[in-house]
């Protein structure tokens, strides 16, 4: 059982990297090049201005070339990815079904992506947002990764104890009494953590705004796009798996409850 | 009388604990797959020089890591 749910959530997986990976193709590529374009400018630059003191400075070698990074890099860093966080997701699945909630195997995988996605991206990306190329100082980057990673696994561990919680109080508050309640303990916690870490701002001061936008919208959305491919597809193929070998049957058909 | 009567849904009985547990091995698994998108060679590193860290560099950039 766990066995074919894993398989099944690292196929879905796999079909969700390659959609995040055509978007990020598309969209998110674009920003990455203009924000080396802008990192090249202030080498040059910098350059420039040593040699003009007597300082020769040695660019740095390049190990994998740009098109390489942008093509099969890109395609291998995504699709890892995404088929890892649909074999965690199946796993997280296995354990959720039938003991969070009452619901269908469809909505539970739903409303897993659901915090999935506001737990591992959304809350930590509001404290540290992802950042293009020349967006971080090099000597820095032991910090900004401990940082990041304390912001998650935070945020990780109030989304659990928010589950906990709801799961408690709903049989004497009810579902949305005890959802509500439980959701503002989660953002209350994640809102006194993100308070007490230490700001990063390392953005260049003539760095380009509208890039910094949009790297970070297409960054949001390659996750948008992963976590609902994970929550629906995934939902969709182990309800109906689950249908059919009697371990699950819903109350009312779909077409009832969209009466 | 109906099926589709109400009280008459089963909620699929919860996997056992005990079922789940060897499994998580494969969720160390792909916790390390994703510690070698996201870190590996950047604030740690198990394999010498940069060569991941600069094969994965779009994608840990676009996924939210912070890099360089």
């Amino acid at each position: 059982m766990v066995r074919s749910l894993l398989i099944r959530g690292m196929l879905v997986g796999f079909v969700a990297g390659l959609l995040v990976f055509g978007f990020a193709k598309i969209f998110g590529e674009p920003q990455v090049d203009r924000a080396i374009a802008f990192e090249t400018a202030m080498d040059d630059a910098k350059m420039k201005a040593d040699a003009a003191k007597g300082i020769h400075d040695r660019p740095e070698p390049e190990l994998v070339s740009r098109p390489m990074q942008a093509s099969f890099g890109l395609l291998t860093g995504v699709m890892v990815y995404a088929t890892a966080f649909g074999g965690l997701f199946a796993l997280v699945f296995a354990f959720a079904n039938g003991r969070a909630t009452k619901l269908g195997p469809r909505a539970v995988s739903a409303l897993l992506a659901l915090t999935g996605f506001v737990a591992f991206y959304m809350v930590p990306n509001l404290k540290y947002p992802a950042n293009p190329p020349s967006v971080g100082h090099p000597d820095t980057i032991t910090i900004r990764t401990e940082l990041y990673f304390a912001m998650m696994a935070l945020s990780i561990a109030a989304m659990a104890v928010a589950a906990v919680l709801r799961k408690r109080l709903a049989p004497k508050l009810g579902v949305w009494e005890a959802a509500i309640i439980s959701g503002a303990v989660y953002i209350v916690a994640v809102m006194v953590v993100a308070a007490i870490l230490p700001p990063i701002n390392e953005v260049p001061s003539d760095f380009p705004a509208v890039v910094l936008w949009h790297f970070r919208v297409d960054s949001a959305a390659m996750q948008i796009i992963m976590w609902a491919v994970l929550g629906l597809g995934f939902g969709a193929l182990t309800e109906r798996s689950f249908i059919a070998k009697g371990l699950y049957r819903p109350r009312l058909t779909p077409a009832l409850v969209w009466r | 009388m109906s099926d589709k009567a109400i009280g008459s849904d089963v909620v699929s009985a919860p996997i056992p604990v005990r079922e789940i547990l060897p499994w998580i091995i494969f969720g160390a698994l792909m916790l390390l797959a994703i510690y070698f998108v996201g870190a590996e060679e950047g604030a740690t590193s198990l394999i010498k020089g940069m060569y991941v860290h600069e094969w994965v560099h779009d994608s840990r950039h676009l996924l939210g890591f912070p890099c360089h």
